[in-house]
């Protein structure tokens, strides 16, 4: 691709990527269908089937959901000037309103009437939090394995306060030994 | 500038161990970012609620919000772009071969056991959250239980975790328990 090409498809990413960042609420897969209708349905500039791709690939390598499918669809779109051009769409929104409000948040927060209002959000973030919580335990497997590994992680982080990062690369060695050690035997059987 | 790379540096660590995206963040940002100083959890908890609505991810919101709280415009550009960076190195690596590490047994094998580990550690954030949100950071004692304060933030955060299962939008429960909260406050404390 020529280099012109190259700068018009990144020009065009970043202006998407910029819609896509300062209109979705609830960050990372709620922008999925966003992106999938401006990028595949609207412009293809990418194959459909690869959008399925997407969450796959964004939920098994670290970091947030909405910076890897910008940067995934960037850099398959137009290589590396892409996925910059992306990525920095999808954050520059959220930088930018962030700054303003952590600007007068502390301020507001003086009014006593704003005070109750936080009183009042917090047990409903809490609820948001159990939630969430839900809904990974529904996507993760439930066999002994899993169960093991969930209340030890809990364990580890509530109660021991051990390094949350070691654990995360102990459970993934773990998972990675495990599913080995099952494939092994079923081909033994 | 020691306090930019140390905040770029923590940023980037949560990055680069987080999977899932946005609120499986939350056990890293309470071991790293709480430990630091930069937030309290009542901080936190606050945050996530500002976070959810306003557009954007999580993870750029929060570590914008940090960031500028603690060095200002570049502290928000430090810690930003340290999250950000794992992720786009990564799915720039991934993004060239993707369908061979789509159908990896390796990487499968990994998200075996860190799907059910996020869990254990999100509960884990979920328990740590529990004093702060219930007994404002006080005692936590009976006496404590029959204060209108908790039994207020424990009739706010059971509507709001039926609703949540129910799949009412979570600005529509923000704004809502802002409002309940606000009755609540007037009338009783």
């Amino acid at each position: 691709m020529p280099l012109r090409e190259r700068v018009k498809k990144a020009l065009r990413l970043f202006l998407i990527f910029l819609k896509i960042g300062a209109f979705t609420f609830g960050g990372g897969y709620a922008m999925i269908p966003l992106i999938e209708y401006e990028t595949a349905e609207k412009r293809s500039l990418i194959e459909k089937d690869e959008i399925s791709d997407i969450v796959a690939i964004a939920e098994s390598t670290p970091g947030p959901i909405a910076v890897n499918s910008a940067t995934f669809v960037g850099c398959r779109t137009a290589g590396f000037l892409g996925a910059f051009a992306a990525t920095v769409g999808v954050v520059l929104p959220s930088f930018i309103i962030i700054l303003l409000i952590a600007f007068f948040l502390r301020r507001v927060m003086d009014y006593r009437i704003v005070q109750y209002a936080f009183f009042g959000i917090r047990a409903g973030v809490l609820a948001l939090i159990v939630k969430a919580v839900v809904s990974f335990w529904r996507r993760a497997e439930h066999n002994g394995f899993s169960w093991c590994v969930m209340v030890a992680a809990f364990l580890w982080a509530a109660i021991l306060d051990w390094s949350v990062i070691a654990l995360i690369a102990l459970c993934g060695l773990a998972g990675f030994v495990y599913c080995l050690v099952q494939r092994r035997r079923g081909a033994t059987q | 500038m020691m306090c930019l790379l140390e905040l770029f540096y923590t940023f980037f660590k949560i990055g680069l161990f987080t999977f899932g995206g946005g609120y499986a963040m939350l056990p890293l940002i309470q071991a790293e970012v709480v430990a630091h100083g930069w937030l309290t959890v009542e901080g936190l908890v606050d945050f996530v609620a500002v976070s959810e609505s306003t557009p954007g991810p999580f993870a750029i919101n929060i570590s914008t919000y940090v960031g500028a709280e603690t060095a200002g415009i570049l502290g928000a550009l430090a810690a930003t772009m340290g999250v950000v960076l794992p992720s786009f190195l990564v799915i720039l690596i991934v993004a060239k071969f993707y369908v061979k590490f789509k159908n990896s047994r390796a990487v499968s094998g990994v998200m075996y056991g860190l799907r059910p580990a996020v869990v254990g550690l999100m509960a884990c954030a979920l328990w740590g959250m529990l004093p702060t949100v219930f007994f404002h950071s006080g005692a936590i004692s009976w006496r404590a239980v029959i204060q209108p304060e908790f039994l207020c933030t424990a009739g706010i955060f059971t509507v709001a975790v039926i609703a949540a299962l129910k799949k009412v939008s979570p600005i529509l429960i923000i704004v809502c328990s802002a409002a309940l909260g606000i009755v609540c406050g007037l009338l009783f404390l």
